[in-house]
């Protein structure tokens, strides 16, 4: 069920590539716990409520109030790249044409 | 320093009685990790800063200056923080975990961040970026994952007590393997504030202790509510140190399918030897069903990898973590870093996830999982409304060679079967060491209702004591 083209789809939408080597290993090993996860198909599940979240805590509230804050010398700490106290990142639109 | 004969309160006491001073304790139990760390690589980062002033240790204060060691998905403000991965190499936090800081303030000295796998993915410590961590008892063996380097480092004496996490049985099974204790407490029981997202319906830190009483002293430590995470309870902290060995009249339930085929023989054996034990001092013990476990590792790897796939989207190389060179835009950012700083299983996860998040399957497999997950629920909540405990194994064999399931998902994933339906429900669950198969460890597993984490420490209590188990020595750091 699951190709090497829905692997790329997939690999696209998780922002990640591969190789061809790499593709042709992730497609099997995912073929095979997709397979493994149809099981779940033989359950029967009708008029049975997902469970998405598990906490048994209530909606806490708190006072609407200013804290202290991290400064930005903290902030940047684990930046990458970094420029006159801004995150630097390459252009967002492909300058190929320049 | 020499902790197979101490515990926390043995400890304290010789602390208080001036017998060691606190900086004495710190330097040698640094001494003693450099010593092991080699051969066993339960550490990526050991604090060597991690002095502290001679102060007086005083008697109220049960935890003051014992060093503690913490997994490294836990932040620590000032100690690189790197959840096992490329990703955050060197990561430095600017916080730290709020069951660290509670811990600290409690008096524990952080003594060092131990090995996992990365992002807390595997069972084995074999996905680390910073290499295998090895099992002190054979050191041919993993150590179990993800917890393996808090597993290990309290199993071969470098530590008393480490913190974990556990989302699918990251604390139960490495304790299992390394013959220690090992709790994961109530979903919400403590905080997550500041502990590396992996899926957050999942995930609970948790502590790793030779001795019961140890775990208990330093989960009561951490435990409560958080305003920074609302998911954690608020409900008052009891004191767990108050252990009764004691389990007389508790009606303790064994899932038939926990017992069945895909069980090591040695392995069942010693745990109906653990159960005959709550048996013999007073406890009722029937054979239950939990007729939905046997779904239990496909939902967890579509609710878990989706989960991770959603948390795991931050790391795009912008505001922290690896960033690839030689990229021309934005978008090439984003995937080269991703591609480069992740390691395969992680991509493995991320990229299941994401199929089971995406249109046209959702329904199939999202929120079949999460269908499947209730009627596990509910299966527990059966069992609940007329036992106090349920055990079983902890993991169906003992600590596997290292390199044997790395290369086979499939394989790997199974070996969680016993341990993730506890996490799917919330539940509290601990491994408590039984016995030994063919040299190895192995451990019985206790879940208890939810909150009802005292209902293990009393039943854990007595196993320790009558096993004897406490005797048996790992061949690194015990010498055995």
């Amino acid at each position: 069920m699951i190709d090497k083209k829905l692997v790329q789809h997939v690999a696209h939408l998780a922002k990640l590539e591969f190789d061809d080597a790499q593709l042709d290993k992730f497609t099997k090993q995912l073929d095979e716990i997709i397979t493994m996860e149809d099981e779940l198909a033989q359950v029967d599940t009708t008029g049975v409520q997902p469970t998405t979240h598990i906490s048994r805590q209530k909606t806490s509230f708190r006072a609407d109030e200013v804290q202290p804050t991290n400064s930005r010398e903290e902030l940047l700490q684990n930046v990458p790249e970094q420029q006159d106290g801004l995150i630097k990142v390459p252009a967002i639109l492909d300058n190929e044409e320049d | 320093m020499d902790y197979f004969n101490e515990t926390i309160a043995s400890l304290h006491q010789k602390l208080v009685a001036k017998q060691i001073s606190a900086a004495e304790l710190t330097q040698e139990t640094l001494t003693n990790i450099h010593q092991l760390n080699p051969e066993i690589n339960a550490f990526i980062t050991i604090n060597d800063k991690a002095h502290i002033d001679d102060e007086e240790v005083v008697a109220d204060r049960p935890l003051q200056a014992i060093p503690v060691a913490i997994k490294d998905n836990i932040l620590t403000k000032g100690l690189k923080t790197t959840a096992g991965s490329q990703m955050l190499a060197n990561f430095q936090p600017i916080y730290s975990a709020t069951v660290a800081q509670k811990i600290l303030a409690a008096g524990m000295v952080n003594i060092g961040k131990t090995n996992m796998d990365e992002f807390a993915m595997g069972s084995s410590t074999e996905t680390s970026h910073f290499g295998i961590t090895k099992n002190p008892w054979n050191t041919n063996k993993v150590p179990g994952g993800s917890s393996g380097g808090s597993a290990a480092a309290v199993a071969c004496g470098q530590v008393l007590a480490a913190l974990g996490t556990d989302t699918g049985g990251s604390i139960r099974q490495p304790a299992s393997f390394n013959g220690i204790f090992g709790i994961k407490p109530t979903y919400g029981r403590v905080s997550r504030w500041g502990v590396i997202a992996f899926s957050s319906s999942l995930d609970q830190v948790g502590v790793m202790s030779r001795h019961v009483a140890d775990s208990a002293q330093v989960l009561q430590a951490m435990s409560g509510f958080d305003q920074h995470d609302n998911t954690s309870a608020d409900l008052p902290v009891p004191d767990y140190s108050q252990i009764k060995a004691n389990v007389k009249g508790l009606k303790v339930a064994v899932p038939e399918e926990f017992m069945g085929e895909g069980i090591d023989a040695g392995v069942r054996e010693q745990v109906q030897r653990g159960i005959k034990l709550l048996e013999d001092n007073g406890a009722s013990v029937d054979t239950v069903k939990l007729p939905h476990a046997q779904y239990a590792v496909q939902v967890y790897y579509i609710i878990a990898s989706s989960e991770a796939s959603s948390n795991l989207q931050r790391y795009d190389g912008i505001r922290y973590g690896f960033r690839a060179q030689d990229v021309r835009n934005l978008e090439d950012v984003y995937i080269k870093s991703r591609s480069e700083g992740f390691g395969d299983e992680v991509k493995r996860r991320i990229m299941l996830g994401t199929f089971a998040l995406s249109a046209g399957y959702f329904d199939a497999y999202f929120n079949k999982a999460a269908q499947v997950r209730t009627l596990i629920i509910e299966d527990f909540n059966k069992i609940f409304a007329d036992y106090d405990l349920i055990v079983g194994p902890t993991s169906p064999t003992t600590a596997f060679d290292i390199g044997s399931r790395i290369d086979d998902p499939l394989v790997m994933y199974m070996n969680d079967i016993l341990t993730i339906p506890a996490n799917l429900a919330g539940l509290p669950a601990a491994s408590v060491p039984v016995g030994m198969a063919d040299g190895m460890p192995v451990g019985l597993q206790m879940i208890a209702k939810p909150f009802a984490e005292q209902t293990i420490f009393n039943a854990a209590q007595l196993v320790e004591n009558e096993t004897n188990f406490l005797q048996q020595r790992p061949q690194i750091g015990g010498q055995n």
